[in-house]
């Protein structure tokens, strides 16, 4: 026994901890069994890694039969896989940065032993996750992270847009988790077991559905789950909503762990996908659009947060790209470098805003460069790393994904291309308005304190170097060989895509400052499109949110319920009422009339027997 | 021993009980009104001899016993009760002991 339990146990414990004796103790005792526990676990996971050498193959550990029913069994499992060690580690190691990040964020907000014991809670369910040895272990973990999500996005929940978003992103994973459960349901009827190596054993022996087929169906539910959680077209609307939540929660669900729970679940089923390549191909078509749609529209935005947003938006559909042209290992790979530099891109925006008390407007930064000298240069390297620039972490998972891709289908690199160069653009846009130039509002910005600025420095470490933590032959046992393709030109085409971004970004924003404005008035129509985000929350609301809402409101709440079953009830209450009004004139409070009503019903009956013959 | 019919006690107990709720229902004295219930009680004791002595079975002579011993723990309450609203209220009106209603 390694005691896998340990690894989500302990940031259950500290969430229990400080959830019921936070409210006492002075923010230095949260803050210490919050990112203890936190660190504890990651080391756990590396001393459980280590212990087990090399995964060839899953090491299990069951504890005890949760659910047995008939002949379903359900068991309360861990595994261990190459699959899960690479997520324990992005998890508890990205997450403990964040949370020693977060004690510096979080110091003067209130709530604090609240933002953390969620934080851990967060932790225990992501970790619950990534551990489950079956698909409904992962599903209990799948929504209590949507739960933490739902509690962190609205932590100020004074602030009614925080709540609302809080809703947004709720509702919308229901309608994903809504197709997760079905996935679950069909994978019990076929399979009869819900256990991952016995349903991908048993898928392995099926023919690949090249028609169409119930596999097919199954693996496009299990996508629609996928969707909601990892913020894919068409449910991905709830992500940039979630940056009203604070920074580090930007940082740690919505951009480096929780929303790559889609990739990671898809990456998982990878037996269940191979064997139905029309639901794989739509995966790739999901990830390509999701990817270019959500890069145009992170083109304009001038909030610093959402433009990361979309940012996380595009950069999880280059993941789905990956995985659905067969390249499950690439995707894999790119939600860990993603993690790295896009947890940096967002704890180093929490830090530009932390400077500037509270400002998230791009238009009103601008010289920071000279005042938050090591949050520019952390920045600097996420924005490399993004970008795709060699030999950068970003470079080596992209360019994976876009080989595969353009094995796939060329066409979808050239796409993939487009996207990166988009990518290079908006980072490097917003990075350029933030830091360079003229000082555009608050003047008087200051260094974030060490606590901050050393978490900034280890990611960004890791975004540079990264690259060399060579995922995809780590896991190569777990998935099918994929095609290995080295071509130098389709690297070079990539690599140069990024850097005319951020050359194009560099003229526009810091060359030539007046350009963007000019450029955004000649195109006026399309401007307006994307800083309106194509207009889909509005198009949401037409065609879904106001039918609910009037439908609920007109049919079910004024018909069904004002007038069916309240009327029903207070017809019945109102029988009765009438009912007692004229029987209780019989109670009159006078003895001797009752004896006389008394008199009367025994002369009844006696009539009754004696003429309706009752007693014979 | 001449035989007196039957038909005769039912009748004098038809005429006792008869009684008993004309003052039971027409009385307004407590006491007499208590009165009234004892005398439909013993109007139906009497039917009871009457059949038993008629049938020659012992089972209405149990009946009335029972009857008596009940109308006299009755009684012992009863009176009990009448003293107590008597003191509280110097009154034995019975349309006046009518607090249950309001």
């Amino acid at each position: 026994m390694h005691h896998l339990w340990l690894i989500p146990a302990l940031p259950l414990a500290g969430f229990l901890v400080n959830g019921i004796f936070g409210r006492r103790w002075p923010n230095k005792a949260v803050s210490l069994v919050a990112c203890g526990s936190a660190l504890l676990s990651f080391l756990w996971v590396l001393k459980t890694l280590l212990a087990l050498g090399d995964l060839d193959a899953p090491y299990l550990e069951r504890y005890y039969t949760w659910i047995q029913s008939g002949w379903l069994h359900v068991g309360f499992d861990f595994a261990l896989d190459r699959l899960t060690a690479v997520m324990l580690l992005v998890v508890t190691g990205v997450g403990f940065i964040i949370h020693v990040y977060a004690t510096g964020y979080m110091a003067h907000e209130g709530g604090y032993y609240r933002f953390f014991a969620f934080l851990n809670l967060f932790l225990f369910f992501m970790l619950t996750l990534v551990l489950a040895a079956n698909f409904l272990l992962l599903f209990i973990g799948w929504e209590g992270v949507g739960l933490c999500s739902y509690l962190l996005i609205g932590f100020y929940f004074r602030r009614n847009s925080a709540a609302v978003a809080g809703n947004k992103a709720f509702i919308v994973n229901r309608i994903g988790d809504f197709g997760f459960s079905l996935a679950m349901f069909l994978i019990v009827i076929v399979f009869g077991t819900l256990d991952f190596q016995k349903v991908f054993a048993l898928a392995a022996e099926r023919p690949a559905e090249t028609a169409g087929g119930i596999l097919t169906l199954i693996c496009l539910l299990l996508l629609v789950g996928a969707t909601g959680k990892s913020a894919q077209i068409p449910l991905y609307v709830w992500l940039p909503d979630a940056m009203e939540g604070p920074t580090p929660v930007s940082a740690l669900i919505h951009a480096a762990t929780m929303v790559t729970a889609g990739v990671y679940m898809v990456a998982r089923s990878s037996a269940l996908f191979l064997k139905a390549p029309i639901a794989l191909e739509v995966v790739a078509y999901i990830g390509l659009a999701t990817a270019v749609f959500a890069a145009t529209i992170g083109l304009v935005q001038n909030d610093i947060k959402r433009v990361f947003a979309y940012s996380t938006v595009s950069q999880l559909g280059y993941m789905f790209l990956g995985l659905g042209v067969g390249a499950f290992s690439a995707g894999i790979y790119h939600l860990m470098t993603h993690a790295f530099f896009k947890a940096l891109l967002f704890l180093g925006a929490g830090s530009v805003i932390h400077a500037l008390n509270g400002e998230q407007d791009l238009q009103r930064m601008g010289g920071l460069r000279g005042k938050t000298p090591i949050t520019f240069a952390t920045l600097m390297c996420a924005g490399v790393a993004i970008a795709g620039v060699p030999p950068f972490s970003g470079f080596h998972s992209k360019d994976a994904i876009l080989l595969a891709a353009h094995h796939h289908a060329p066409w979808m690199y050239w796409v993939g291309v487009a996207t990166a160069a988009m990518t290079a653009f908006y980072v490097f846009r917003a990075l350029f308005l933030c830091f360079f130039g003229e000082p555009r509002g608050e003047r008087h910005a200051h260094e974030s304190p060490a606590v901050m600025w050393a978490p900034l420095a280890v990611l960004a470490a890791l975004s540079l170097a990264g690259g060399y933590l060579n995922v995809p032959r780590f896991l190569a046992p777990m998935f099918p060989p994929g095609h290995e393709e080295h071509s130098l030109g389709l690297v070079a085409v990539s690599v140069i895509a990024g850097l005319s971004g951020i050359a194009l970004a560099f003229f526009l924003y810091v060359a030539r400052p007046g350009m963007a404005d000019t450029l955004a008035g000649a195109l006026r129509a399309p401007y307006r499109l994307l800083f309106h985000k194509y207009f889909v929350d509005e198009l949401y609301d037409a065609a879904v949110v106001r039918p609910v809402v009037n439908g609920s409101d007109g049919w079910l709440w004024r018909g069904a319920d004002v007038r069916l079953i309240d009327g029903f009830m207070n017809g019945i209450g109102g029988a009765a009422r009438r009912t007692g009004a004229v029987l209780r004139l019989l109670q009159s409070g006078n003895i001797r009339s009752y004896a006389a009503w008394v008199l009367a019903g025994g002369v009844a009956i006696l009539f009754l027997f004696s003429f309706a013959g009752g007693a014979r | 021993m001449s035989a007196v019919p039957i038909s005769w006690y039912l009748i004098l107990s038809a005429i006792l009980f008869s009684l008993g709720v004309a003052g039971f229902l027409f009385r307004k004295n407590i006491i007499t009104v208590f009165m009234s219930i004892e005398l439909m009680l013993n109007a139906v004791n009497l039917s009871f001899v009457a059949f038993s002595y008629k049938l020659k079975q012992v089972d209405g002579h149990i009946f009335t016993f029972f009857v008596m011993v009940v109308a006299a723990a009755e009684a012992a309450v009863g009176l009990a009760i009448i003293l107590t609203v008597f003191k509280n209220r110097r009154t034995l009106e019975i349309d006046e002991v009518d607090s249950m209603k309001n």
